[in-house]
């Protein structure tokens, strides 16, 4: 059982990766279940509630808030509320207008809008990277660390990021299944047109579901603040690929595939990182996503799709 | 909501114009004011000690708050019927804050002296012009009520005569188009401006290399309608693949060229394989994973790539076997001496430039040849419906593959073409937003349309090397015209993508 203790770490750094992906890889899948377009700026979204997060931390350090759970809840609801304020934006403007135009249009102007997100930061925030101190420094052994065996610890703020993603994707499951807006937004899903013949809003609905995506890649973006604590306005990029990648791993448009996909990239990522080579392990979540697709073209638990003539 | 479907009593309580556009504009001020109180009303910074602190910068935020509100006001103004405010306000506010941003920029000392809203001259720049679209939208209301707003019949009937337009015009602009590339850069060298020649031929170049990177993906995206997000993948192959071969064997640029566009097109083929039987946005994110897994191969596989480093003094292209060097190298004669004529830089790039010219107009004449082929109506067909030439017996994945490989072969001759001019390679040439920028000329310029591919690549190549001294600025108002031309033509700058081959209708029975 030598190897047991370094596979626990490395399942439990993976879990953490897998959730903020999960999170991210939500907002990617809920658009496309209901307007059919990747939303390429939803990575940049995830980067803008990461900023909101980090300054809520310093605003909170300069009014003299000291008790760390009333900072993450401020930092929380902040950055939540002011980065959904961005996604209805972004929609408002670069999307709705091309709502039933070819389907590549959303997608140009999708890819403009990151351009202009990411640009939009560098110059109000400075192009270099930002270090935050930590927030939650403790953490729990678990086991070995005597006499030469492997250290396996999880800190709290692993702890704190899997039960928020939990919590938060158990209440996100159970507004979709019973509201009224999600049973809107499963009918828009749909049959957009039979949805507005039924007296639904399909603007409404889809301006909200762009909000409820952005609020939950702002709650990534403060997790990745407090955990990695190196933002810059580059970093949605690279998260957003990888997050779009599990949304589609995990059958794109299904929202238990996305939170699935997003664990399998972060566990793919974290194992491949620790028993192979840190350097390939973009590479490997991809070759992963392609063999998957292959056998499976959609995705692990997404609903074939009808062919219509 | 007209009047006449209102109950008689509502129409007296109803609200009047002004307070309607109040309304949207207290609801835009609280929008804005939740965008920028932390994103730009605390400007973040870290000091020396990478200890962060934060700045305030209330005052751009108040301004925002006040202007776009303004603006808003003055919209939904126009569109109760009152389009005198928005037209006046908004040409108004487009001189006042162009004007001062442009003194600004210009070190004026009167900026200082005039009221400015924000410190930036820039920022006010991009205020004012706000202003030109709260003119224009006013303006086009005015226009449509004029003449009474269009219904759908005679919204086709418009459509229909815009896209006749359009052929008409990639008609006349294309040879028009060729011409002035063939002449351009004799005429800047022999005019008084000579001193720029280098610089204006430099960017000519980099403009026909992306004309020829959007024909060929062209292929991809307009032809075949296959969505690539990775096609910088294969630029980048035939790029080291010019690289490897002319550094370690010491081949020359046109031995390189076919073996750097076999390979690519090999390579398009090992991708396309498996990946071409999935729906069209799943293909997309495979071929932008292999985007990103050719980049990270580059920058890791230090032994034959050079990792982050890249090669370098890759040999410089020469004439035929003559050297454009000052020189001659032993046994040689250079391409200044065998023509008797006095050593200058400028020919390597003028030659550069007319090679580069070549491959593009080659890349034309193939697409044009091959959509008359059998295998490009297959393409355009599959694009259309793909059940239907399933039933018509075509091949769907090997004809998908041909198109991608054709695409392919020809980044790897753009590649080629690129290692040979730079003289040096690196994986920061091949990054996503490369891809980005050739799909969004392809899209731009209207899929299928090869002058409008060529146009937007002036527009979006030319519009950045232009704008330069902008540099900060340059990628927003890039992005904000990605978005805008979208917006505005969601069909591209020369959209007309009915097939090339179409049965005639035979009156209205068919």
């Amino acid at each position: 059982m030598d190897w047991f203790p370094y596979f626990l770490q490395q399942l439990i750094n993976g879990l953490t990766l897998g959730s903020v992906y999960g999170l991210i890889a939500i907002g990617y899948t809920m658009v496309y279940g209901i307007i059919g377009m990747v939303n390429f700026a939803h990575g940049d979204i995830y980067m803008i509630g990461a900023f909101h997060a980090m300054i809520m931390l310093l605003v909170c350090g300069a009014l003299g808030i000291t008790w760390v759970p009333a900072i993450l809840m401020l930092m929380l609801i902040v950055s939540m509320v002011l980065t959904a304020a961005y996604g209805w934006t972004v929609e408002r403007i670069a999307y709705r207008p091309l709502r039933g135009s070819n389907r590549l249009a959303p997608l140009i102007s999708a890819i403009g809008m990151s351009i202009l997100l990411e640009n939009y930061v560098q110059l109000v925030q400075g192009p270099r990277p930002k270090p935050i101190p930590p927030l939650i420094r403790d953490q729990i052994h678990i086991m070995g660390g005597d006499n030469g065996s492997f250290l396996v610890q999880i800190t709290y703020m692993q702890i704190v990021i899997i039960v928020v993603t939990i919590v938060l994707m158990g209440a996100f499951a159970f507004a979709i299944s019973t509201t009224s807006l999600g049973r809107q937004q499963r009918a828009c899903e749909q049959d957009m047109k039979m949805a507005s013949l039924l007296g639904v809003n399909v603007d409404r609905t889809i301006s909200l579901t762009f909000v409820m995506g952005a609020a939950l890649a702002a709650v990534a973006g403060m997790m990745v603040t407090l955990y990695y604590g190196n933002n810059d306005f580059f970093m949605g990029f690279v998260a957003g690929i990888k997050a779009f990648t599990a949304a589609v791993l995990g059958g794109i448009g299904s929202l238990p595939g996305a939170m699935l996909g997003g664990v399998l990239i972060g566990l793919i990522e974290a194992f491949w990182s620790a028993y192979f080579s840190a350097e390939y392990k973009d590479v490997a979540a991809f070759s992963i996503l392609v063999l998957v697709l292959i056998f499976r073209p959609t995705g692990l638990l997404g609903r074939p799709e009808v062919e219509k003539v | 909501m007209t009047d006449a479907v209102m109950p008689a009593g509502t129409a007296a309580r109803k609200p009047s114009v002004y307070t309607e556009a109040l309304k949207e504009a207290v609801v835009t001020a609280v929008l804005v004011f939740l965008l920028s109180i932390y994103m730009v009303g605390m400007q973040t910074q870290a000091n020396q000690g990478q200890e962060l602190s934060f700045v305030t910068q209330f005052r751009d935020v108040f301004w925002a708050c006040v202007l776009v509100p303004a603006g808003r006001f003055l919209v939904a103004l126009d569109r109760q019927g009152m389009p005198r405010p928005a037209l006046f306000g908004g040409a108004a506010g487009f001189l006042y804050l162009f004007g001062i941003g442009a003194l600004g920029l210009a070190g004026s000392l009167a900026y200082d002296n005039l009221p400015h809203p924000f410190d930036e001259p820039m920022v006010n720049i991009i205020f004012g012009l706000g202003g030109v679209y709260i003119f224009g939208v006013a303006y086009n209301g005015v226009r449509n009520r004029r003449h009474g707003a269009l219904n759908v019949d005679e919204r086709e009937v418009r459509e229909e005569r815009r896209a006749n337009w359009a052929r008409r015009m990639s008609g006349i602009l294309g040879p028009f188009l060729v011409g002035i590339a063939v002449v351009l850069p004799v005429i800047v060298w022999v005019s008084p401006y000579n001193a720029a020649t280098r610089q204006v031929v430099e960017t000519l170049t980099l403009i026909l290399t992306y004309v020829m990177l959007g024909w060929g993906l062209n292929i991809v995206v307009g032809l075949a309608g296959l969505l690539d997000l990775g096609y910088v993948a294969f630029y980048a192959v035939g790029a080291y693949t010019y690289a490897k071969l002319a550094t370690e064997l010491g081949f020359n640029f046109w031995e390189c060229l076919p073996l750097a566009g076999c390979l690519s097109a090999s390579f398009g083929i090992m991708l396309g394989f498996p990946v071409l039987r999935l729906r069209g946005d799943y293909l997309a994110i495979v071929t932008l994973g292999f985007g990103e897994m050719i980049r990270i191969v580059l920058i890791n596989w230090q032994a034959f790539t050079g990792g982050p480093n890249g090669i370098g003094s890759i040999p410089k292209i020469d004439f035929f076997g003559l050297p454009f060097e000052r020189f001659a190298p032993a046994g040689k004669t250079t391409f200044a001496q065998f023509f008797h004529i006095d050593f200058s830089t400028i020919h390597r790039v003028m030659f550069l430039y007319y090679v580069i010219l070549i491959l593009a107009l080659v890349t034309n004449l193939v697409t044009i040849r091959l959509r008359r082929l059998p295998i490009g109506r297959a393409w355009e067909a599959l694009r259309e419906d793909e059940t239907a030439c399933r039933a018509l017996g075509i091949n769907p994945t090997n004809t998908k593959l041909t198109a991608f490989a054709m695409g392919a072969m020809f980044a790897g001759f753009a590649g080629s073409f690129f290692a040979s001019r730079q003289g040096f390679v690196s994986p920061e040439s091949f990054v996503f937003i490369e891809s980005a920028q050739i799909l969004a000329i392809v899209v731009l310029g209207g899929m299928g349309s090869q002058v409008g591919v060529a146009l937007a690549a002036v527009l979006l190549v030319g519009m950045p090397e232009v704008m330069r001294e902008l540099s900060l600025y340059r990628m927003l108002f890039y992005g904000m015209c990605m978005v805008l031309i979208m917006l505005l033509r969601p069909r591209g700058l020369l959209a007309h993508r009915e097939p090339t081959i179409q049965l005639r209708k035979r009156g209205y029975s068919a």
